[in-house]
This record gives C-alpha cells, sequence and structure tokens, in this order.
C-alpha cells in the first residue's frame, strides 16, 4: 500500500493526469493491447483455423455497406476471413514482436554501453565504432539486410515458419545502437561519482558495480527511448512484412495484412488495407505520444522555454 | 585535418571490408554456382573437376581475397536471374532510384524551410501548432501506407495520376535511363516522390524549426533587428544562414536512410529501380544479385557518410579532435 500511496501523491501521476493528450493515449494503447492479446477471447472467428474460412465469403464489404454481412463487421478479406478477427490477431503478433524486439535490443545495447561506458579504453573504441556505422546505415536498412539475408540462408518455407523469433532477431540486431549510445552516456556521467568510487574501494567486483551500482542511475533514458523504440520495432516489423521479409500470409500481423490488402485495392476492396493501416497507425501513434509525453516530463531542461 | 581525413578513410575502406565479409560468407553458405552453369545432368566427377577450375574448393580466407580483388575492380559476378554482371543489372537501374531520391528532396527541401522558419519565428499561432501535431502524426504513419492513401485517392479515386511504373523513359547521354525529361516520366514521378518524401518532412520541419528557435534568440540576431534591418532579411539572411550547418550534416546522413525508404516506395508503385530488383532477388533466391546491392549499397553509404563527416571536420574543428561527434 506504501508504494501505491506514494504513487498517488507522486508529481508524476499529477502531471500526467494533467495532460489529456498523455491520458487519451495510455487508454487507446491499453485497450488496444489488451484487445489484442485477448484476440482468442474476445474476436468472433479464429482466422489460424481453416476449417471456418469459407472462400464464399471472400471481399465482403464491411457491416454497413450494401453488399455487407451482419457476420462480419469489418468485412472479409480476400480469403474470406473476418477482418476484425483477423485484426486483432495481427495485432497480438505485431506488439508481441515489437516487444520482444524491444527487449532483446534492450538487452544487448545495455549490456554493449555498461561494459563500454565502464571499461573503456580500446574496446570502447571499437563498440562505439560498429554502433556509429550501423546508426549511419539507418536501423531499416540493417533490417532489411539482415532479413534478406537471414530468408535467402535459411529458406523461404523455414523463414515462414519461425517467422516471429525470426523478426524479434532481426530487429533487434538493427537497433540496438540506440541503447548502447544512451546507456554508455549516462555511465560516463555516473561512473566518477563518489558512490561508485565508495564501491570500488571496498572492492566489490565491476561487474557488480555495473550492474548493481551504476545500471538503476541510468535506467531513466533507458525508459523514455524504450517507449518509442517500442513504436519504431513496430513499425519496422509491419516495414519488413510489407515488402516480403516478414509474418507470411497465414499467420498475418498488421504489416502483412495491409500488403494483402494491397493486392486487391485496384479492384475496390478499400478496407481490407484500411482497417489495418489504421490500427497499426492509431498504435504507433499513441505509444509515441506517450514517449513524447515521458520525454518532457523527465528532462527538466524543457520546463524552462 | 589530414589525420582525420586519413582516419576516416580508413575506417571507410575497413567498413567496406567487413560488409565485403558478410556478402561474401552469405554467398558461400547459400549458392551453388556449379549447378547454376551446368544444371543437374553433369557427373559428380565433372563436377568435382569443374569446382577445382574454378577455385571452389579453396579454404573461404582464399575465396573471399579473390571476392575481394574481383569487387575492387567493379565485378560483383554473375546474376542467375538475368544472366548478365550484376553489378550492370544494379547500375542500370540506379538512375531510376536516385531521380526518386532527387525528386523527393526537392520536395522536402522546398517545404522544410518556410515551414520550418515560421513555426519557430511564430511558435504560438495556431497553424505552428497544428503543423508541429501534424509532424507527429506523419512520423507515426509508415511510407508504405502514404503510399497507398495516394494511389487510392488520386489514382483509383480520381484518375489523376498514374499508380504504377516509370512511364516514358529516354536514354541520357547512352547509359542514364531518365524519366525526368518526358511529361508522362514527370507525372509517374509525382506520387513516389511525394510518398518518399512524406518520411522526411516531419524531421526535417522540427530540426529547421528547432536550430531556427536557437538562432533567433541570440545577441547578433536581436542586434540586427535593433538596427532596424527588414524582419524578412534579418531571418533569411542572418538567421537561417546559420541553422544550415546541422541541417546539412543531418541532411547528408539521412539522403542514406532514403535509400532504405525506396525499398519500400518502390514496392509499393512497381518502381523499377534499385530496391524493387533487390526484393525480386531475394525472392528469387539471386543470392548473386542480392549480395552485388548489398556491397553497392553499402558503398553508397560509406562514400556519403565519409564525405559529410569530413565537411563537417572541416567546419568544425572539435569534432577533428575528438574523432568522434
Amino acid at each position: 500500500m506504501g508504494v501505491w500511496n506514494t504513487f498517488r501523491q507522486s508529481f508524476f501521476l499529477y502531471s500526467f493526469l494533467r495532460d489529456p493528450l498523455a491520458v487519451g493515449s495510455l487508454v487507446v494503447v491499453v485497450i488496444l493491447i489488451s484487445a489484442g492479446f485477448l484476440s482468442p477471447v474476445i474476436s468472433p472467428y479464429n482466422p489460424y483455423d481453416t476449417t471456418t474460412i469459407d472462400i464464399m465469403d471472400a471481399d465482403t464489404p464491411p457491416m454497413w455497406m450494401e453488399e455487407g454481412d451482419p457476420r462480419f463487421f469489418l468485412g472479409t478479406d480476400s480469403q474470406g476471413r473476418d477482418m476484425l478477427s483477423t485484426i486483432l490477431y495481427g495485432m497480438r503478433v505485431s506488439v508481441l514482436i515489437g516487444l520482444g524486439a524491444v527487449a532483446l535490443q534492450a538487452l544487448l545495447g545495455i549490456m554493449v554501453g555498461l561494459v563500454s561506458g565502464y571499461g573503456g579504453g580500446r574496446l570502447d573504441a571499437v563498440l562505439m565504432r560498429i554502433a556509429d556505422v550501423q546508426l549511419s546505415f539507418s536501423t531499416y536498412m540493417v533490417a532489411i539486410f539482415i532479413g534478406a539475408i537471414f530468408k535467402t540462408v535459411f529458406g523461404v518455407g523455414l523463414y515462414a515458419q519461425v517467422a516471429v523469433p525470426f523478426l524479434i532477431i532481426v530487429i533487434g540486431l538493427a537497433e540496438w545502437p540506440q541503447y548502447a549510445r544512451t546507456v554508455r552516456a549516462s555511465v560516463l556521467a555516473e561512473k566518477n561519482m563518489e558512490y561508485v568510487e565508495a564501491a570500488r574501494v571496498i572492492g566489490l567486483p565491476s561487474g557488480r558495480i555495473m550492474w548493481r551500482h551504476i545500471l538503476p542511475n541510468t535506467l531513466t533514458p533507458v525508459l523514455v527511448i524504450s517507449t518509442v523504440q517500442v513504436a519504431n520495432a513496430i513499425m519496422s516489423e509491419a516495414a519488413l512484412s510489407f515488402i516480403g521479409l516478414g509474418m507470411p500470409v497465414n499467420r498475418p500481423s498488421l504489416g502483412s495484412l495491409i500488403k494483402i490488402g494491397f493486392e486487391y485495392i485496384f479492384s475496390g476492396s478499400w478496407w481490407i488495407t484500411l482497417f489495418p493501416g489504421i490500427v497499426l497507425v492509431l498504435l504507433i501513434l499513441t505509444i509515441n505520444l506517450l514517449g513524447d509525453w515521458l520525454r518532457d516530463y523527465l528532462n527538466p531542461k524543457l520546463y524552462m522555454h | 585535418m589530414l589525420a582525420f581525413t586519413v582516419r576516416r578513410i580508413a575506417q571507410a575502406v575497413l567498413v567496406m571490408i567487413v560488409i565485403s565479409f558478410i556478402g561474401f560468407a552469405v554467398k558461400y553458405a547459400v549458392g551453388d554456382p556449379v549447378r547454376d552453369l551446368v544444371g543437374v545432368s553433369v557427373s559428380v566427377e565433372e563436377r568435382e573437376k569443374l569446382r577445382d577450375a574454378l577455385g571452389l574448393n579453396d579454404p573461404f580466407m582464399v575465396q573471399w581475397g579473390r571476392f575481394l580483388k574481383d569487387a575492387v575492380q567493379g565485378d560483383l559476378g554473375r546474376s542467375y536471374f538475368f544472366k548478365r554482371p550484376a553489378l550492370d543489372v544494379i547500375v542500370n537501374k540506379a538512375p531510376a532510384t536516385l531521380e526518386l531520391v532527387l525528386c523527393s528532396a526537392i520536395i522536402i527541401i522546398f517545404i522544410s524551410i518556410p515551414v520550418g522558419i515560421y513555426a519557430a519565428v511564430r511558435p504560438n499561432s495556431w497553424v505552428s501548432r497544428f503543423l508541429m501535431g501534424a509532424s507527429i502524426v506523419g512520423v507515426s504513419i509508415p511510407v508504405f501506407l502514404t503510399a497507398i492513401m495516394l494511389i487510392y485517392i488520386f489514382a483509383v479515386g480520381l484518375n489523376w495520376l498514374p499508380s504504377y511504373g516509370r512511364g516514358e523513359t529516354v536514354m541520357l547521354l547512352g547509359f542514364w535511363d531518365s524519366g525526368m525529361v518526358t511529361a508522362d516520366g514527370l507525372v509517374h514521378l509525382i506520387l513516389p516522390s511525394v510518398a518518399l518524401s512524406s518520411v522526411m518532412l516531419p524531421l526535417f520541419i522540427r530540426l529547421i524549426r528547432a536550430e531556427m528557435k536557437e538562432v533567433v534568440e541570440t545577441e547578433y540576431i536581436k542586434f540586427a533587428r535593433a538596427k532596424g534591418l527588414a524582419p524578412r532579411r534579418v531571418l533569411i539572411v542572418h538567421a537561417f544562414k546559420n541553422t544550415l550547418l546541422p541541417v546539412i550534416t543531418v541532411g547528408g546522413v539521412q539522403l542514406g536512410t532514403m535509400i532504405a525508404f525506396t525499398v519500400l516506395t518502390e514496392t509499393v508503385f512497381q518502381w523499377q529501380g534499385m530496391g524493387f530488383i533487390f526484393l525480386e532477388a531475394v525472392e528469387r533466391g539471386d543470392t548473386s544479385l542480392l549480395v552485388a546491392y548489398l556491397v553497392f549499397v553499402g558503398l553508397v553509404f560509406v562514400i556519403v557518410n565519409t564525405v559529410v563527416d569530413i565537411i563537417y571536420g572541416l567546419v568544425n574543428p572539435k569534432v577533428r579532435i575528438a574523432g568522434r561527434k
């Protein structure tokens, strides 16, 4: 209860509640993500279950249109899958990959950043050069390259089977430098503080000093970039899926759904593209807005302006 | 300055060596050149003989050395699908991609500079607030969705603009397949370049606004105003000129990023550029072409970044001494 009370009276909560945009974004993010993870329970159909799909239902427009069918609220796609269910399942895949990729890049980046910042010297120079070079290539290009190489090396069949872990690895590998740089910068600021000196004097091993003493003090900037990175990872996943380096058509993410829809846009089936598109933009936008709010809140320099 | 330049170039060479290593490793792991050369109806012994003759039984490092030597001379292997040197295929398609990038860059320059300056000078007007809000929304829309929306509105709905392909192109100087000299080609350029520029616009508007805001606060701008110079002249000649350095630096780096986004844009518009054939190569398992694209685009990125860094080093001595941004 103590923690809850502190939180309830904190300035953090106070300023959060005073910002309607931030509150609204959080509400939308929570609704979208829980709808995604509850998709097996709440969605009317199971798009992975081919026995319930009838090709005769294909390309049904949304319910409120003239040719709509009351069974399918947002219509169906080219295979006769219910759009609403497919979007919910797809959102789960997208969010899962986004979170997984951010966890991986955070793990990699934090380790590299700690070792690099605390150790210094030649290792630091080499690691940071690698991070610089990778960043200069832009994370999209790196992700596209790694995805293309994976797909070629492992073959199309295998890639489709284990697409989720593959995509997590691809995006995680492509975006770790962001974390490494952020963590390293804070480590450099922290490592000459008295408490680190004290820990060193009493003879603690470097590993312990890094993990238990320095790391907790670098977490604020990590938190800020994590929010934006989730949005970026979801966007990268959608982009990879759209160009065919991501989720296969039978287990679509939002990106691959848009890809499917795009093939039918000239025949007028706009709903296959539009609805997953709206959900994707809404998801990314609200996470970005939350990230912006968090950054402004945690960066007191901005108050002066 | 010389030491800095040498160091930057040495690093660029090192990066290219690493890229070629990755590229060659992929080629080594996947492709079987012998099968591609002779098909399946040749006996095992003959194949072995051919492998020996082609040096395919040499150790990995020796083969990589040979790959590197060929690559330096401009030979990146033959595309299995096109039955032509892979580099030729890519260089043939490069003008399409570069024209797309060029047109987007023009759009970005002509929109982001006035908008950025306006938003910095009048930060509290509702137009600025709207533009800043719109730029957050803009950042959150993936480029392929923008592209699809444009196609749906202007090609499918209104039927004003073509939705795919490059239209009529003309061969210039014998190698540059240009779509910018015919009316048809220009019309085909509109939607793809608007879509591509939409990714970068919010970034540049925000960057110019932030830099401009900082400069406008400085003493010399106040002094210029106090002297009674025309406000427009103060903004453009005195203030804007000093925001150019960071803008050009970021611009140089983002030029590379735009090449990544061309892969997406070209997919949507069936634009026959480098990104499009790269994805086709992935689909077809054309490893040679894939590796050639990797090395070629890697080279473009490395050259752009090195040049930008060196220019930056020339202008800003702090970078030279630290050797690192």
